[in-house]
């Protein structure tokens, strides 16, 4: 009686696993679908008008941004980020030294750089189209992310912390649900987030078109979103929180080839 | 004004295979707002393809077509060099042409 006992039981494990294998097939070839014309593009193309376009008080274009390789480099500028800037003595990712360099070129406030972070339905933000085309000018080249400024390696420690910390009325980490491997929400597969392999795939996937929401989601909406499904206190745009938790992420996805923007269910 | 489309023509074997994406909100006229207010509905009605003015395609469109649309068909005729012109018209009389050339 044990033997077929164990017998069933051995076969329903091997379908449910097989069932969850078709189901992440079945995404992979949604998505790959999808990949061919992929909205993100037209974002990108927003981008890199709005990249050049004379804006703000001080009527300039962004083209005179040094993103990390030198003024107005574009090309491979999003794998070297996050980064120790020199002028504001700060590390930035992309999102934070696009506010910086609407503030020092342009003559933004810094409310004003930072007002509109994310896009909406009917609402279209320069933030997002602007994280498109620089992002999309790093496709197909690899992580760059270097600790050797202390203040790099404050805030990829920092993110570390961020990262394994628990809090919140879940008691959630994010190493809660990104630490362990086949880990599911309902059934979205998450990355787990300390192996090299899932972090490069995770990291270089985003920013993304969310076929759900089109909309065209950065990296920095990305943490914001993990924030608000841990039930975390809302995660300030551009904070130095915001920036340490990238940091961590994006030096562990080091070597990992960049392929975004992408397209996410 | 709405955003341009972003075309790509290219012969595969001796069709010429076009994909297109435009940019429109394509709003169904179901939906309803945080405030419970129906948003009215906002989508391409028409959209019309042409190769050296020779209309190739013509299609009435719905609101069942998602936002942010994808339009990907072949022709034959064409050869390197041709022009392909699209132009979509919405419910609300927006219009949008652009073009692009065969590679």
């Amino acid at each position: 009686m044990k033997v077929i006992i164990t017998a069933v039981l051995v076969a329903a494990t091997g379908m449910a696993v097989a069932q969850q294998n078709s189901a992440v097939q079945e995404i992979e070839r949604y998505r790959a679908a999808l990949g061919d014309g992929n909205p993100a593009e037209l974002w990108e193309a927003r981008g890199e008008a709005l990249w050049k376009e004379k804006r703000g008080p001080n009527k300039v274009s962004l083209e005179q941004c040094d993103l990390g390789l030198g003024p107005g480099v574009v090309k491979g500028a999003y794998t070297v980020l996050p980064k120790y800037f020199k002028d504001t003595d700060k590390v930035e990712d992309l999102e934070s030294r696009l506010v910086s360099c609407m503030v020092a070129l342009q003559g933004f406030t810094p409310e004003q750089a930072k007002k509109d972070p994310f896009g909406g339905p009917g609402k279209k933000v320069p933030m997002d189209a602007l994280v498109a085309y620089i992002t999309s000018e790093s496709r197909g080249m690899k992580m760059n992310v270097a600790t050797t400024h202390p203040k790099e390696v404050e805030a990829y420690e920092l993110g570390r912390k961020i990262f394994y910390f628990r809090g919140g009325p879940h008691d959630f980490a994010c190493a809660t649900c990104h630490g362990g491997d086949n880990l599911r929400i309902r059934l979205q597969d998450l990355p787990n987030l300390m192996s090299k392999e899932d972090a490069q795939r995770a990291y270089t996937t985003w920013p993304a078109y969310r076929v759900s929401q089109g909309e065209l989601r950065s990296f920095q909406w990305r943490l914001y979103d993990c924030f608000r499904q841990q039930r975390f206190p809302e995660l300030e745009f551009v904070s130095p929180a915001s920036i340490a938790l990238t940091s961590f992420l994006a030096k562990n996805a080091n070597g990992g080839t960049f392929n975004a923007p992408a397209i996410k269910r | 004004m709405a955003d341009p489309m972003k075309i790509r023509a290219n012969m595969a074997g001796d069709k010429v295979e076009v994909k297109v994406l435009m940019s429109h909100e394509m709003e169904t006229g179901q939906r309803k707002d945080a405030k419970g207010a129906t948003i009215p509905a906002w989508f391409i009605q028409n959209v019309t393809a042409t190769h050296n003015g020779k209309t190739v395609l013509a299609a009435e469109w719905g609101p069942a077509v998602a936002k942010n649309p994808f339009l990907s068909f072949r022709f034959a005729g064409g050869k390197p060099g041709d022009k392909v012109v699209i132009t979509w018209t919405d419910n609300r009389g927006e219009k949008r042409t652009d073009e692009a050339t065969i590679a």
